[in-house]
């Protein structure tokens, strides 16, 4: 088993050399305080790393814009994901996100790319400030650029689906022998495979299903946070589709970028069962 | 992975009963780490050109007293407020959400400066909370 593909590696770290020289040069937006803008997740809305969150991307406050870019490479067994995000947030209030995903299986030449548009409103709470944790809706629109490989494992819909999801974070200050905690909890309406990347629906289930999903940190320092992530998955091809989990570190030097190192452990993917592997994201704001 | 958010619950739950003996003003190091902290924070702000606007006609030394008894009392210290209220001192300043965290940002450094050690930091930050809402958009 190859941990990196230094064609991917290559590729991530030129992009976020491009965001961080980016970041540095325009004055960017830093109404929230540190690590509270989270990460952006694998299909591109502000999260975690696998799990949506209610946070908005980016640090602006209710009185600013922000833009923020992602670049994010999973790579397991036999299989290796790049994701490319975009997210534009509106006053701490709407999230607005485009991505493409490419999704090689490896030895085989095939390459699966789909484009993720996504929203996210902030409905209410403060993830640090209100005594309830924040909560905010979100949807995310997915179209396969390629729909030979979903047709072929038996996917209902090899085009296009839309999932939809209700996130609630909060952090506690202190509140673990001093340090910082943070808890995420996600329920996601959905039919897709693999997150879509094999198609929608299928043989075992056509329907939208409601997925769980979780995510739990702590910080360490103001630049450091650890922790772990849930997401179950629907098995609407038959395939024995497992539930996904991850453990993260985060590196948050300043407002203006952070690096997030995991080992995703994405279980049995199209047949392919055990696939394990490291997920490293780059994450730049823009201003 | 169950295990691990039991474990996550279960010393959130521990961390809440533990400590309860000592308060937080005497884990900040007292009177004198108090006073060092309210002093770094008024260089701080002395510094700032977003922050100084809100305090170009206030009486520093009058902040500096205040602020050293307001933050004992937050902290369970033996020491009575004297000051107006959080509303009072913050009517018509208009201060925004930014302007808000930037000063956070700032307390944070002065707390660094002083030693204070990131999770005692965090504690007070904790106490400090519920006052945001007397401070903003007034």
């Amino acid at each position: 088993m190859s941990i990196f593909s230094l064609k991917g590696l290559t590729q991530t770290f030129i992009c976020a050399a491009a965001l961080l020289g980016l970041s540095m040069s325009v004055l960017a937006a830093d109404g929230k305080l540190i690590g509270t803008a989270g990460l952006t997740q694998v299909e591109g809305s502000g999260g975690g790393g696998i799990v949506p969150w209610a946070t908005i991307s980016g640090y602006d406050s209710r009185d600013q814009i922000s833009a923020s870019a992602t670049a994010t490479q999973v790579d397991v067994d036999d299989f290796r994901l790049v994701m490319f995000a975009a997210n534009v947030s509106f006053y701490d209030t709407l999230e607005v996100s485009i991505a493409q995903q490419r999704f090689e299986i490896k030895g085989a030449g095939v390459e699966i790319k789909q484009n993720i548009l996504g929203l996210k409103y902030r409905v209410c709470g403060d993830v640090v400030y209100s005594t309830w944790p924040q909560v905010s809706v979100g949807m995310q629109y997915k179209q396969l650029e390629d729909s030979a490989v979903a047709s072929s494992v038996g996917a209902e819909n090899s085009s296009n689906g839309t999932d939809f999801y209700v996130a609630a974070t909060k952090v506690h200050l202190g509140a673990i022998a001093g340090y910082n905690a943070v808890w995420n909890i996600t329920a996601r309406a959905t039919k897709a495979n693999q997150m879509g990347i094999l198609g929608f629906g299928g043989v075992q289930n056509n329907d939208y299903e409601l997925m769980l999903e979780a995510s739990a940190g702590i910080l360490f320092s103001r630049n450091i946070a650890v922790g772990v992530e849930y997401r179950q998955k629907p098995d609407n091809l038959g395939l024995g589709e497992d539930d996904w989990t991850d453990y993260f570190v985060s590196y948050i030097p300043s407002k203006d970028f952070n690096l997030t190192l995991a080992w995703a452990k994405l279980g049995s993917i199209a047949g392919a069962p055990g696939q394990s592997g490291l997920y490293l994201s780059f994450n730049g704001q823009l201003w | 992975m169950k295990k691990l958010f039991s474990l996550f619950i279960l010393l959130s739950a521990l961390s809440s009963c533990a400590n309860t003996k000592t308060t937080l003003y005497a884990e900040l190091g007292g009177q004198q780490a108090v006073a060092t902290i309210v002093d770094n924070f008024i260089h701080e702000i002395e510094f700032n050109d977003t922050m100084f606007r809100y305090f170009a006609e206030s009486d520093i030394e009058r902040f500096r007293e205040k602020l050293n008894e307001h933050l004992c009392l937050l902290a369970n210290g033996p020491c009575e407020y004297t000051g107006d209220t959080m509303e009072q001192v913050h009517a018509g300043m208009n201060i925004t959400e930014s302007d808000f965290n930037l000063g956070v940002d700032l307390f944070i450094a002065a707390m660094t400066k002083a030693n204070i050690p990131h999770p005692i930091q965090n504690k007070l930050l904790a106490k400090m909370v519920p006052t945001r809402k007397e401070i903003i958009y007034l």
